[in-house]
């Protein structure tokens, strides 16, 4: 199992500071780094899985983006290029904890096992979530920034509260740590010793604007120190790493020892959304040179080195990943189906008079044609 | 693992001789039958643990029930909002204190786009029971962002309840009732009367969460009011009744939603009306209250509905709030601009 509370310790004794680097597991050249500070390795079935995962995710993730150019999703917020945070971050959990997403965190919560069609109904604009959070344990996608911070701080408190051992993974970008929201969370959280992990994906832009322009803060990571909490800086590009933090991460909070905050760098690929123009601020040498620190590429030079992966193997993956774009195809090319009775079915346990009033003139307009 | 009642509670319940009881100790022994019938009831929020709240309305509660049930918060609002939902996503009963009207404001993101949404967001599948109590309103010479009436900010979302009791029986009743709501339940206290008493025994027996009651009926104009200008309404109907005329007040209890049958029924009959709110009028919820009732019973109508509100100016400083709020005789002079010749 891996840790950094009982090995040697990533975050230092009479430090909460994280380390000057970002913490790496596999360099960006897929070859074993030479620092691992107290990451450790997961064991290979992980590093398997962790690449089989992300190869579907950024099929899912492309699949969606041409969805978008067909009109048949509304909007798609890319995490190309994040792909070892949305996996491995997600595969750290175990089954009873909970996942707060983001709206960038779809391929996260397919992998957390939600239906593509349920994960896709907020971005189809069907509904604004899809799914049953207490199925799956993910909270609906937060389109506010840094709100879900509070949310995960209370459900995990509450668990703390009721003895029950569950620990709340939030995700947020690198321009969500400057909302108040996230300094709140990370406060209450510290002062409550709640076991959540924040897990924030410093993808380098918030829509246009460059992390410099965010925060004068060295990192991010070195944040949590003002709250108390431990902090880890990592490569966000490195699977391995990005499973290693999380998990010791949850451990640690499973342990009664209170929140993480970690920050991994990593970038985003492609533009805010399909609507966004990023070569408005933003240099295509810049994107190259990202794409050649892939996430995906790393581990799979690791595995291949290591004897882990073959050709035949990668093949394999890619033809699941290909079956599963043609099911996400399939479903979305479908009719939308929506119901009117949404609308006033659950802004309240049980609709008003008033509201049942209005339902009643919608579906006299709708019987009229006049909708 | 609702657990049965002390007996010191079904005492309250079944056998206690009616007594003088102030607001404050009404919403008190709420919050601590509530806390005693439901395990799954927290309290939290600035100063409501060791203090027993500003205004005290926490009193006790934590030497009863222990730091794991009423406990300070770090100074945020938009943090105890945020992590009350949490709490309730994951089946606990978070019932929290905003310490004042105006302090209320850094949680405004949580309470429209999470609090008010979340049920709907996920079709009914997250419900979220969570019961924020705010002293609103003015009339205790309390310095600026003491005193708003923040009710219609509250009112103009869906997902949310808006309640405010306008007696010390009622307090206990709506409190205990929002309590037990599965919707997300604003709990406005109007400040000005928590010192106020009222001989009653107190219950959740009486009108439900969502209806309006006839505080005082009259055949003449019917007077609407909510928490605390509820009052100073009668003590207008009182000192009418000396001009000859015979004035009903309506004290709404529930801001959101709207009892239009009890409301409509009552303009209906007497043909008249005016709304009596602190908060300025433009804009404000006696707008509402005009509009729906002049939609619903405007053949029935003698005279246009009127508001007696607040200025439309940020809440004045405590030498000059009662330039700004409304009192009987301003109330009065409403009714008395009610077309009353017209039939002569």
């Amino acid at each position: 199992m891996t840790t950094f509370a009982d090995t040697e310790p990533a975050v230092s004794a009479g430090s909460l500071l994280p380390s000057a680097t970002p913490l790496q597991l596999i360099d960006a050249d897929g070859r074993p780094a030479e620092n691992p500070g107290g990451l450790s390795l997961p064991e290979q079935g992980i590093l398997l899985e962790l690449y089989r995962r992300m190869v579907i995710g950024r099929r899912f993730d492309s699949q969606a983006t041409a969805l978008t150019k067909q009109g048949r999703l509304a909007v798609y917020p890319s995490s190309r290029g994040q792909d070892a945070c949305q996996v491995g971050s997600t595969l750290a959990l175990r089954s009873h904890d909970w996942l707060f997403p983001t709206y960038r965190d779809s391929v996260a919560i397919i992998t957390r096992g939600v239906e593509p069609a349920e994960a896709l109904s907020l971005l189809r604009g069907d509904w604004h979530c899809g799914y049953d959070p207490y199925q799956y344990r993910v909270a609906p996608q937060c389109t506010p920034l840094a709100t879900n911070t509070l949310h995960a701080v209370g459900l995990a408190h509450a668990a703390s509260l009721k003895n029950e051992d569950v620990v709340a993974l939030v995700l947020l970008g690198d321009g969500a740590t400057s909302e108040g929201d996230t300094h709140e969370a990370l406060n209450f959280s510290g002062v409550w010793k709640a076991p959540v992990v924040f897990l924030v994906q410093n993808n380098g832009y918030a829509i246009s604007v460059p992390l410099a322009k965010q925060t004068a803060a060295s990192t991010l990571a070195a944040k949590g120190i003002g709250y108390g909490v431990p902090s880890l800086l990592i490569d966000g590009n490195d699977a391995a790493a990005v499973y290693s933090a999380v998990s010791a991460s949850v451990e640690r909070a499973a342990r009664g020892q209170g929140p993480t905050l970690i920050e991994a760098i990593t970038y985003r690929v492609e533009a805010h959304t399909n609507a966004d123009d990023a070569t408005r601020y933003r240099a295509s040498d810049e994107v190259q040179a990202w794409l050649a620190r892939d996430p995906i590429t790393r581990l799979e030079t690791y595995l291949k080195a290591a004897g882990l992966l073959d050709e035949q193997a990668i093949t394999r993956r890619a033809a699941e990943a290909e079956q599963f774009a043609e099911r996400v195809r399939d479903l979305m090319n479908g009719t939308v189906d929506v119901n009117p009775g949404d609308l006033f079915d659950h802004v309240y346990a049980q609709p008003t008079a008033a509201l049942e009033q209005q339902r009643a003139a919608l579906l006299a307009e709708m019987e009229d044609g006049a909708r | 693992m609702t657990a049965t009642l002390s007996a010191a509670e079904q005492t309250r319940h079944d056998d206690q001789a009616a007594a003088p009881v102030t607001m404050a100790a009404a919403l008190n022994a709420a919050l601590a039958d509530s806390l005693a019938a439901d395990e799954r009831v927290l309290v939290f929020g600035e100063d409501v643990g060791a203090l027993g709240g500003v205004f005290r309305i926490t009193d006790g509660l934590t030497t009863r029930f222990s730091e794991h049930r009423v406990f300070d918060t770090p100074l945020a609002e938009s943090g105890i909002i945020g992590t009350a939902i949490g709490m309730a996503m994951n089946g606990l009963v978070p019932v929290v204190e905003m310490q004042f009207d105006a302090f209320a404001y850094p949680a405004f993101e949580q309470f429209t786009s999470h609090l008010a949404k979340l049920r709907n967001r996920t079709r009914g599948r997250v419900a979220l029971p969570v019961v924020v109590r705010i002293p609103f309103g003015g009339g205790i010479g309390g310095v600026e962002h003491h005193c708003d009436s923040s009710e219609a900010y509250y009112a103009h979302t869906a997902g949310l309840r808006v309640v405010t009791p306008g007696t010390p029986a009622d307090a206990y009743r709506l409190l205990r009732q929002s309590i037990s709501c599965p919707d997300p339940v604003i709990f406005l206290e109007p400040k000005r009367r928590y010192w106020s008493k009222e001989t009653a025994v107190l219950t959740t027996e009486g009108p439900a969460i969502d209806q309006a009651v006839v505080r005082r009926p009259g055949q003449d104009v019917t007077l609407i009011a909510y928490g605390g200008m509820v009052a100073t309404a009668l003590e207008a109907a009182e000192a009418a009744a000396g001009e000859q005329w015979d004035v009903e007040v309506i004290d709404l209890r529930s801001l959101s939603p709207f009892d239009d049958e009890t409301l409509v029924e009552s303009v209906r009959r007497t043909g008249r009306a005016v709304v009596v709110h602190e908060a300025p009028g433009f804009a404000g919820y006696g707008a509402e209250v005009a509009a729906r009732l002049t939609e619903q019973c405007f053949h029935y109508l003698e005279a246009p509905i009127l508001r007696v509100t607040g200025l439309d100016v940020p809440y004045p400083p405590p030498h000059l709030e009662h330039l700004h709020l409304p009192n009987a005789d301003r109330i009065l002079d409403a009714i008395a601009r009610l077309q009353w010749d017209d039939h002569a």
